[in-house]
């Protein structure tokens, strides 16, 4: 048995000490509000945008819907930790280049989706990038642009682009 | 006001007899819209998703049984084994949320919560499937007819957690199906199981009611109005589907109209009754 008043969560591989937090708090709010990285955004905090969407040992999740402070034995990776040298990956990279980005918040969420889908699968049909996309709501683009960002990666990838 | 993490059945139902106020937490997408809308404040609350007893299941081949622990999640059942034991049980995993919530949502957490919406249910009140219970005093196998009991509302016992479920792998047609107001992420406005087991067709109904509803007058109906359930005429169809729909208690609320739900759920039952027939 562990308890958690205080207790540290390993984020892109570095161990943050959280303290004094309430119980109820999301790994959302105390990523971006205890520990300085808010690339995850919160905007439906109720798991129906995911624009939070992290991984939690591997598993692509909406960190509003995870209790902070349950995490303590988890992996947690954000899109800070995407390329720890801070450069785009090759996903950012297509969402620039092929104008998948309007407004630009729920790009960290669809890059985070965009990076587990093709990790797990990399030649998804249309209808598994739309089912693996389901998930993360854009209000700008109409996801053509989203779509044809990730066929880029994917062709790119297979060296069919370069 | 700790999280207190448990890794094994035994040391969860230990921390439960201690702290028989603690919420109970697994994939956390019912609980935590409830605490991040400050709907619930819960002052200590028990992990069970780092139990890994929880996470597997296994198949009884000479019973033809599933045993699925309780933090399985939907994503695990959408394909593969369990798809492939439980059609309609993928079906309804499929349905659920998005995919970030069906890699973290479990059953154990729609059996937990017992809305009448919960996606699953259906599937297991269709499938006379049984709830397995875990507490300091032993464990307790109960009937899915009879651990929900209300809206909300199951006869889990405050002391003891949800390990697992047990289906039959019947091997005939099953199928699952609901309505909502867009494909992904949504909440069912209505939702029906469709299944032969023991060469009998059993009609669950969700979100129509304040449990999930077995149509019994429907099942009865369609037995004695067919010698062969893998050919059922249309006309046949939505008169099981009309007898269904009588049998449904559904009400007015923020989702949907009774009426509404009464019609949804006669075209559910007529085309879940012939998906997978010959004709």
């Amino acid at each position: 048995m562990s308890t958690n008043e205080f207790y540290s969560l390993k984020v892109n591989g570095v161990d943050h000490h959280v303290s004094d937090a309430w119980i109820g708090e999301s790994l959302l709010y105390v990523l971006r509000e205890r520990l300085g990285l808010p690339g995850s955004k919160g905007a439906c905090e109720q798991g129906e945008c995911g624009s939070c969407t992290v991984f939690i040992d591997g598993a692509a999740v909406c960190s509003c819907l995870v209790m902070a402070a349950s995490a303590v034995e988890s992996e947690i990776a954000t899109v800070e930790g995407l390329n720890a040298d801070g450069t785009l990956t090759d996903v950012q990279e297509a969402f620039v280049t092929e104008g998948a980005v309007q407004c630009g918040f729920c790009t960290p969420g669809l890059v985070m989706a965009v990076h587990h889908l093709l990790d797990e699968n990399d030649s998804p049909s249309e209808l598994e990038v739309k089912e693996a996309l389901s998930g993360n709501i854009c209000r700008c683009t109409g996801y053509g642009r989203i779509f044809a960002a990730v066929d880029k990666v994917v062709a790119v990838r297979k060296g069919a682009l370069s | 006001m700790p999280v207190l993490i448990a890794h094994t059945i035994s040391e969860a139902t230990e921390i439960l007899a201690e702290n028989p106020d603690a919420t109970i937490l697994n994939g956390g997408t019912d609980l935590m819209v409830e605490v991040n809308f400050n709907h619930r404040h819960p002052s200590s609350v028990l992990l069970l998703r780092n139990v890994p007893q929880l996470r597997e299941w296994s198949i009884d081949s000479s019973q033809q049984t599933i045993t699925i622990g309780a933090g399985v999640p939907y994503a695990a059942m959408e394909t593969g084994a369990i798809a492939a034991a439980v059609p309609a049980l993928a079906q309804a995993a499929r349905t659920v949320g998005s995919p970030q919530i069906r890699a973290a949502g479990t059953m154990g957490g729609n059996l937990g919560t017992c809305s009448p919406a919960g996606d699953t249910l259906p599937v297991l009140s269709a499938l006379e499937a049984t709830i397995h219970l875990s507490s300091q005093d032993g464990e307790r196998i109960v009937p899915f007819g009879e651990f929900m009991v209300g809206p909300k509302k199951n006869s889990r016992l405050q002391h003891e957690i949800i390990t697992a479920v047990t289906l039959p792998i019947t091997g005939r047609r099953q199928g699952y199906s609901k309505v909502g107001v867009r494909n992904a992420m949504v909440i069912s406005v209505a939702s029906a199981c469709f299944a032969v087991v023991d060469d009998t067709p059993r009609l669950a109904m969700g979100s129509v009611g304040p449990t999930i509803l077995r149509a019994v007058k429907a099942e009865k109906f369609l037995t004695e109005a067919t010698t062969n359930l893998n050919i059922i005429s249309d006309e046949i169809a939505r008169e099981f589907g009309q007898i269904a729909s009588t049998e449904a208690r559904p009400i007015d609320d923020h989702r949907s109209t009774a009426q509404y739900r009464a019609h949804a759920i006669k075209v559910l039952a007529s085309r879940l009754a012939v998906r997978g027939t010959a004709s």
